[in-house]
């Protein structure tokens, strides 16, 4: 550290801090602010000072924290955008962002019929206006007079709005054919990922041998692994069967639980349905496999819901874990403990800024019920227009209603182009030799398996590097796209992939998958 | 429990009782001393222990079957977490409503909710502005109707174009709409008289709430003796208490001066700072300014002594400052701390680390169900800056139409333009209706035997001490609750009115507070205040007996 002089090393004093672990000080540089110069300078133009939080001394949990979606390459990718802007020239005009489920940002149109409840609840005095239809009137004049001084400014309570508690109860026991669902069960939440870390807080506990477990599948979304890393709980791996197309093997389960009882306790089991980022979609028989599984080893069920209406594929169907469970009789309706999330950022309406969402909790110990609603409680409670949002979501257009037609019409457009982007996603990369891609048969992504040349994989080890992160980067730098290496869900060791969202416009989605043929062709040969 | 049977039998309880299921008796105890060391906590739980046992053998009817979450398995930082002000109390009036909306009667029509700072609940009218720009915002095809102003409208474009895809539907960057977070800057810079401000300093959030919690979690680590202690005023806004339970840190509670109309003595920082580094490793102090609950605003002079101290002791700033705007004693004004470390000259401007928090939910807009706010970060260690971006991203972003909120209020109409007359008459009419409710309620507090109020200087919070006879503490204790509890739910009981109880809030030993918000309309504040002094005349008569005459 003494040899560091003058300011203009501002670059590599970051390494130096990052060197200087353990140590309980930074180098801090006096800001050139014009008339600011105090007389406490050094020589050197800097001095030493004590930061109260540094990277060593905050909390550890954090720093263990990772969340690929959003990391490195798309931060570069921000970066290329800027860099675009300025002027400085690229092998391409603009960045692709296919790292994330955003629909919007990728140009898919809001349903009609939600914007204009929401702008009404927004602004009552439209509700004068003879441009919106009745159907949506009534519903925001229903909305609002469940918020407190009839306005989405004023907090609902801590669990969510009870009317719109009891819409949904009501769209869930009609999605399951009939099975009761108690309102005093569902929790609205900021989005869902808001709901599975509440969760998941709730169920971390014991230190050593009886820590929490929590199997999560590989590859996975990375929300469960940053969560348990945030909240220093047992993340328990078990592998997806790629050769299967993603399925769930239930033998595969009893394995990585039996191997994680040696060291954890493991007591809750995630399930992703359909697929994040695999796409896969979960069939009935192994679905009640795993009800089966948990009911025996006493885990506590989580079921990611958030792509039920998101199923493509010929002769795949999304079953609800509430709906199974219960079809699975007393036995296991009255004792396995399941929470399941859905949100109003996925399936067609694709409205993630909203940040709506909610959980059913079935099962759940009344106490812990309580100890629930006081922890979200703190917390307040979630957006108002979420939630407005979320009760249109469950709560849409019925065929006597005037904006029925344009409603559906909306709905049917969006999933019909959604299922024909995820078929030709499928059929394009998997003509590119050294790339094989299971069928996209629900959600949003596709996670193809790149073979990468032994040549690649050692240059990316000397760069540092994931080597389908190296991948990942070399491809933004040279096309533009991003993309988010499969070492950021997880993979079997050795093998590399890639998750790229299929929502790009149609005609954008084909030079997408054009480019990237051609860069991994490019690659093959450049390594080989 | 036998405790609680014989007095679930006296009627001004029998309706009360029902909450104080034993799990919630636990939550009664009050704000947790961390500092007390374990005992308190012990017995607490051991008290919760005993009560589920019995419950659910109850509940089983032999049949024992085992649950994989039960109380015994809970993170037990969930179960010390406390949250008052959406506690038993307003469980019980939430309850009390409903009895009511099914025909059942009480001495009242209606509960009136004085529990919380909400303020559209209580009948405050959205700032037009604000709302237009959002419901522009939300459904673009409006930008074509000729009833929304060309104000609006531009800012409603601006938004938009900052947004993926123009719409409030997709996910913004992490840290906020880029150009919401120039606008915050913008907004800090003039409000501060040119103090510069950095945009990429600033993160938008989920409330101020999601960003007091997210700064906590960067800040706690270590074990036992080096275990991170955070400094919090008392009285407080508990969540800062239930962040600090659930991440398992230490509170250091410092007491704000109740006679000294609530301000903060730099002595008493010195003395809880000596105490807890005995036991833990004090890094973070957080002010409240102007105050919750406790409605002080803090002296320019006052807040340089908090700031020098902080860095006399190398600790880490929060301060929050919702209620910059909710300023109405006329001798007081607000003082941002950014501005004043920048006053203190750059040895103290370069190295201070502060965070300061603003939010869209209070204010003159009183938007909380928006869960607008943002954050200024200043001196971070950028490394650390990283982690919090990483931190903030898994969640993905906060709620876009708080967002959209939250520019409307940094960047309002301006002078020159159409919407600002309109404007202006509503900010004006909700602070001056504000500061007008502030002083009524502390005069006619003032004015009943047993209740002592501070000025209410600024925030939405009336903070009253009250006098509570020997034989109601006697009898709150032997009922296992805070005296003020005791109070409150009577209170509520007997006249619908919602209030807090000071043990929500903590307080000195042995002194009893509530808290209660000015939001109500004067009309309705008026008999509510009739209500509480009435009540508590009461109340006094019916506890004190020959002691009367010494109040």
């Amino acid at each position: 550290m003494q040899t560091v002089k003058g300011i203009g090393v501002r670059a590599s004093l970051v390494c130096c801090e990052a060197g200087a672990a353990g140590r309980g000080f930074r180098l801090v540089l006096k800001p050139s602010l014009s008339g600011i110069h105090g007389d406490t300078m050094t020589e050197n133009g800097c001095e030493y000072r004590d930061r109260v939080l540094t990277m060593d001394t905050m909390n550890p949990n954090v720093k263990r924290v990772e969340y690929a979606v959003r990391g490195p390459i798309v931060q570069r990718a921000v970066q290329i955008e800027r860099e675009l802007k300025m002027g400085i020239k690229k092998p391409f005009t603009e960045v692709i962002k296919a790292n994330i489920g955003d629909c919007h940002a990728m140009g898919q149109k809001p349903i009609t019929f939600f914007r204009q409840v929401l702008a009404l609840c927004s602004y009552p005095d439209l509700l004068e206006d003879s441009k919106f239809p009745e159907d949506a009137k009534s519903r925001a004049r229903r909305i609002l007079q469940a918020c407190g001084g009839g306005s989405l400014g004023a907090y609902s309570t801590s669990q969510g709005i009870e009317m719109i508690r009891q819409d949904i109860a009501r769209y869930i026991e009609q999605r399951d054919g009939g099975i009761t669902c108690d309102p005093d069960n569902i929790y609205l939440s900021t989005g869902a990922s808001d709901a599975i870390v509440t969760m998941l807080k709730l169920l971390v506990s014991g230190e050593g041998m009886s820590r929490t477990g929590v199997m999560i599948s590989i590859p996975q979304y990375p929300l469960y692994s940053a969560a348990l890393a945030d909240l220093g709980a047992v993340q328990i791996s078990y592998y997806l069967d790629e050769d299967n197309c993603w399925s769930l093997d239930i033998s595969e389960l009893r394995h990585a639980l039996q191997e994680a009882k040696k060291h954890c306790s493991p007591r809750a089991l995630c399930i992703i349905n359909p697929g994040n980022p695999t796409g896969q979609v979960q069939s009935r028989q192994c679905i009640e496999d795993v009800i089966r599984f948990a009911a025996a080893e006493k885990l506590f069920l989580m079921a990611d819901e958030v792509y039920q209406d998101n199923v493509y594929a010929d002769g795949c169907k999304f079953h609800s874990f509430k709906k199974v469970l219960f079809e699975m009789g007393l036995e296991y309706s009255e004792k396995v403990e399941l929470a399941s999330f859905h949100s109003t950022s996925k399936c067609y309406m694709g409205e993630c800024g909203f940040r709506g969402g909610y959980m059913e909790v079935v099962n759940l110990d009344p106490e812990v019920k309580v100890q629930l609603t006081k922890l979200v409680s703190v917390r307040l409670c979630p957006p108002v227009p979420g939630q407005a949002l979320l009760d249109v979501v469950v709560n849409p257009p019925q065929p006597d209603e005037p904006s029925y037609d344009t409603f559906i019409k909306e709905r049917t457009d969006t999933l019909a182009t959604l299922a024909e982007k995820a078929s030709m996603t499928q059929e394009i990369l998997n003509q590119v030799p050294g790339i094989k891609c299971n069928p996209v048969q629900g959600a949003m992504y596709t996670f193809p398996r790149i073979h990468l040349p032994p040549k690649a994989i050692l240059e990316a080890k000397e760069k540092g590097q994931v080597p389908d992160m190296f991948y990942c980067m070399k491809l933004l730098e040279e096309t533009g796209i991003c993309l988010v290496p499969g070492s950021g869900f997880g993979q079997r060791d050795g093998t590399y992939h890639f998750r790229m969202t299929i929502l790009p416009p149609k005609e954008k989605l084909k030079i997408v998958l054009a480019k990237i043929k051609e860069f991994h062709q490019h690659f093959m040969e450049q390594y080989s | 429990m036998y405790r609680l049977q014989s007095l679930a039998a006296r009627s001004l309880i029998a309706g009360a009782l029902d909450l104080c299921t034993p799990l919630t008796l636990t939550s009664l105890t009050g704000v947790r001393h961390k500092s007390q060391g374990p005992s308190v906590e012990k017995c607490g739980q051991m008290r919760f222990i005993t009560a589920e046992a019995k419950a659910s053998a109850g509940r089983l009817d032999g049949k024992m079957r085992e649950k994989t979450l039960t109380m015994d398995t809970l993170n037990p930082q969930v179960k010390a977490v406390e949250y008052a002000v959406r506690g038993p109390i307003v469980l019980k009036a939430g309850e009390i409503e409903r009895y009511l909306e099914e025909g059942g009667t009480k001495p009242f029509s209606e509960v009136i909710k004085a529990n919380i700072g909400d303020a559209h609940a209580m009948g405050q009218q959205p700032i037009t502005f604000l709302r237009q720009v959002v419901a522009l915002c939300t459904f673009p095809e409006l930008m074509d109707s000729p009833s929304f102003p060309e104000d609006a409208k531009w800012r409603a474009r601006r938004i938009l174009q900052g947004c993926g895809g123009h719409s409030l539907g997709s996910y913004s960057a992490s840290p906020g709409v880029e150009c919401i977070r120039k606008d915050i800057a913008a907004y800090i810079e003039q409000r501060d008289e040119g103090v510069p401000s950095d945009w990429e300093n600033i993160y938008l959030t989920t409330g101020a709430s999601d960003g007091i919690m997210t700064i906590l979690r960067l800040l706690v680590s270590g074990k036992d003796s080096s275990r991170t202690g955070v400094m919090i005023p008392i009285p407080q806004y508990p969540l800062y208490s239930a962040a600090i339970s659930e991440m398992d840190a230490v509170q250091v509670n410092y007491y704000l001066d109740e006679d000294n109309c609530w301000a903060l003595d730099i002595n008493e920082l010195h003395r809880a700072y000596q105490a807890a580094k005995q036991h833990c490793q004090p890094r973070v102090i957080c002010i409240i300014n102007p105050g919750n609950p406790t409605g002080q605003v803090q002296s320019k002079k006052c807040i340089e002594e908090v700031l020098h101290f902080a860095y006399e002791e190398n600790l880490f700033v929060m301060s929050d400052e919702v209620y910059q705007d909710n300023v109405y004693a006329p001798d007081c004004q607000f003082h941002s701390f950014k501005k004043v470390l920048y006053e203190m000259g750059p040895e103290y401007f370069s190295s201070v680390e502060l965070v300061s928090f603003h939010s869209t939910s209070k204010g003159y807009t009183g938007e909380c169900g928006f869960r607008g706010g943002y954050m200024e970060v200043i001196n971070m260690d950028p490394e650390v800056k990283a982690q919090l971006v990483k931190l903030l991203s898994v969640r993905l972003c906060p709620p876009l139409a708080g967002q959209a909120a939250m520019d409307v209020i940094v960047n309002p109409p301006q002078p020159e333009e159409h919407t600002f007359k309109q404007f202006h008459q509503e900010k004006s009419s909700v602070l001056g209706a504000l500061a007008e409710k502030a002083k009524l309620t502390e005069q006619i507090l003032n004015s009943v035997p047993g209740i002592k109020c501070n000025p209410v200087q600024g925030s939405m919070y009336a903070f009253p001490r009250i006098f509570i006879p020997p034989k109601a503490v006697e009898e709150a204790k032997a009922l296992g609750m805070q005296p003020d509890m005791l109070y409150c739910l009577r209170l509520l009981e007997e006249t619908g009115i919602c209030v807090v109880p000071g043990s929500g809030f903590g307080q000195k030993d042995r002194t009893y507070h509530f808290r209660m918000t000015i939001l109500p309309s004067i009309e309705k504040l008026n008999v509510l205040l009739g209500k509480v002094r009435d009540f508590h005349i009461s109340f006094l008569k019916e506890y004190s007996g020959l002691e009367w005459d010494e109040i």
